[in-house]
């Protein structure tokens, strides 16, 4: 019995335009679940810069800024918050929603059906979390910078520098999270991660108040470097090796989660 | 007269796949031919869902030759899963999404225009019967409506194959009538279909060629009438007796030399040319059954003849 091939396969889409297809199924999802992150996107960081900024920098500011480079407690702090969230967005975004898109709503497996390949799904979700966290940013920018917190226009900048810091924790946490069997898990990572670097990277006090030998430690950390960038912008203080230090920092962590999310996407669901 | 030369859609060839030491898929060979109904029939852990999943794309085969419309399934899958269609074993519907969007979202993943997209989506949902529903969530929907949407949803792309696995399993018996109605009007249609099933019923009804799988390789292929005939007789006869003496009429009629006879807890079973001939013989030997039935080998008899009674979980 004679056979024929088939038609031939169209020639397959680029990387691209496969991670952005990715990405729209994400955006169409925030569209209609958008209402419920509201809390933790927006008023949780804008309580802290009313409460520490203004409630404890009152306090702070009546004793001398001296230790803070001169500048009130709510210039100092605003820039960190700006870190801060943009790390909580990341870590939020790249644990339970990745790895329940593997278990609980499937997103990913319906996806690998398609097209898209897993390397795709993982680029364009994280694409997706790297503009949850620019928007975050763009709000709490506008907000600080009404609220007079920022003292030069660097400030702006803020936006890309604190989308960067997300993307550093975005990329390999959700390069982790496609892997990780149990959601427990990402605890430990709220705890004993996210917890300590929140507090302790030059965020509501200066490192000089920390001992000496932490320093290295605090320096190693990607919060510290987005903090000290962060900073440097809103304060118009950034020198441009230090610039160069925190950006190649943070995009060099980026590129690795990047590289390993392929990987860790690619053996997670091609079994 | 030309007559009109199938095309092979799917081409295994010592199709193989490994999990460490655990063999799911054992050098198995198959062609599938547009336009056909191709049924992978066997007990859970035959390797059926392992063989979709290597067709479907998504799980590099370890060794031996699979060619899926023309193309290599690690090389050109990107290019290969545009043109199939997927309906997994377990719903992966997004229930914060509508029914509708579901589709709309699905159709995005193979880069068809929003128009398109939308025009179809009206048109399957119409086809499943789910239009007055488009617009509710789809958590509350029931499992044969969910399964439907995922029938309509992997349709969106218009496949060349459409690759079910287990697509009733779960589902009361109104709802699997549904699901087979639909699935045989797409037959009807020509669309290609690759389906697995632990149902007789459903293999009977939908595939014009299948393959029993049973501990990773192919036990048996050919049309359902085809199997009948090769592995069963063409009439059972089931007998049943009191509890006392059931294990001793199995003895005696084992002793009968019937073609073959098979003996549950509570059946006897005569797998014979003419049930009613061989029923004359039983009472013959003065054994008197509680109860008769004559009835045609299907291919559950077949089924179970190639794969055993043993439990499989």
């Amino acid at each position: 019995m004679g056979v024929s091939p088939p038609a031939a396969l169209a020639p397959a889409p680029g990387s691209w335009e496969l991670t952005v297809r990715s990405l729209r199924c994400w955006i169409v999802v925030y569209r209609r679940t958008w209402r419920s992150s509201i809390w933790s996107s927006f008023l949780g960081p804008l309580l802290y810069l009313g409460a520490m900024g203004f409630g404890l920098g009152s306090l702070v500011d009546s004793h001398g800024t001296a230790a803070l480079g001169g500048v009130s407690y709510l210039r100092f702090l605003a820039p960190a918050i700006l870190a801060i969230q943009a790390m909580q967005t990341a870590v939020g975004e790249s644990t339970y929603p990745v790895f329940g898109s593997v278990k609980w709503n499937k997103i990913y497996i319906a996806a690998q059906a398609s097209p898209l390949r897993p390397a795709d799904i993982y680029r364009g979700h994280l694409l997706f979390n790297t503009l949850r966290i620019a928007m975050n940013s763009a709000v709490f920018l506008i907000v600080m910078a009404a609220f007079g917190a920022a003292r030069s226009p660097e400030v702006v900048l803020g936006l890309p520098a604190a989308t960067l810091l997300g993307l550093a924790f975005a990329a390999p946490i959700g390069a982790w999270a496609v892997t990780v069997k149990e959601g427990s898990s990402f605890n430990y990572v709220f705890r004993f991660g996210m917890m300590p670097l929140m507090l302790f990277s030059a965020t509501f006090f200066p490192l000089s108040r920390l001992p000496g030998w932490l320093l290295p430690v605090a320096y190693a950390t990607p919060l510290w470097q987005g903090v000290a960038l962060c900073r440097g912008l809103s304060l118009g203080t950034l020198t441009a090796s230090a610039a160069a230090i925190h950006v190649g920092y943070l995009a060099a962590l980026s590129a690795l989660g990047i590289w390993a999310g392929g990987r860790t996407y690619r053996r997670r669901l091609y079994v | 007269m030309l007559r009109r030369v199938p095309e092979v859609l799917v081409r295994a060839r010592g199709l193989t796949k490994r999990f460490g030491a655990f063999t799911a898929v054992d050098g198995i060979d198959f062609d599938l031919f547009r336009g056909e109904a191709f049924g992978f029939l066997g007990p859970n852990g035959a390797g059926k869902s392992s063989t979709m999943r290597m067709i479907g794309c998504v799980s590099p085969p370890t060794s031996g030759e699979l060619t899926i419309l023309g193309g290599d399934p690690v090389r050109d899958g990107v290019a290969i899963r545009g043109r199939l269609g997927v309906v997994p074993q377990e719903d992966t519907l997004d229930i914060e999404l509508t029914v509708r969007e579901n589709l709309l979202v699905y159709g995005r993943y193979f880069g068809l225009p929003r128009k398109l997209i939308a025009e179809r989506a009206d048109q399957l949902l119409e086809f499943v019967q789910l239009t007055d529903r488009a617009d509710s969530k789809v958590d509350p929907l029931s499992g044969g409506m969910k399964r439907r949407l995922v029938i309509a949803r992997s349709l969106v792309n218009d496949p060349d194959i459409l690759i079910l696995d287990e697509p009733t399993t779960g589902l009361d018996p109104q709802a699997r009538h549904v699901v087979w109605d639909r699935l045989y009007r797409l037959k009807q249609r020509g669309v290609t279909l690759i389906l697995t099933t632990h149902y007789m019923d459903e293999a009977e009804q939908l595939c014009d060629r299948l393959v029993v799988m049973d501990r990773a390789r192919i036990a048996a292929a050919g049309t359902p009438r085809e199997l009948i005939e090769a592995y069963s007789s063409p009439e059972v006869l089931e007998l049943r007796f009191a509890p006392e003496v059931h294990e001793a009429a199995a003895e005696k009629i084992k002793d009968l030399g019937t073609e073959r006879i098979e003996a549950t807890a509570d059946r006897i079973m005569l797998y014979v040319d003419d049930g009613d001939e061989a029923l004359e013989r039983v009472r013959g030997t003065g054994l008197e059954p509680l109860a008769s039935f004559v009835r045609r080998s299907t291919l559950e008899d077949v089924f179970l003849r190639l794969t055993g009674r043993r439990l499989i979980d």
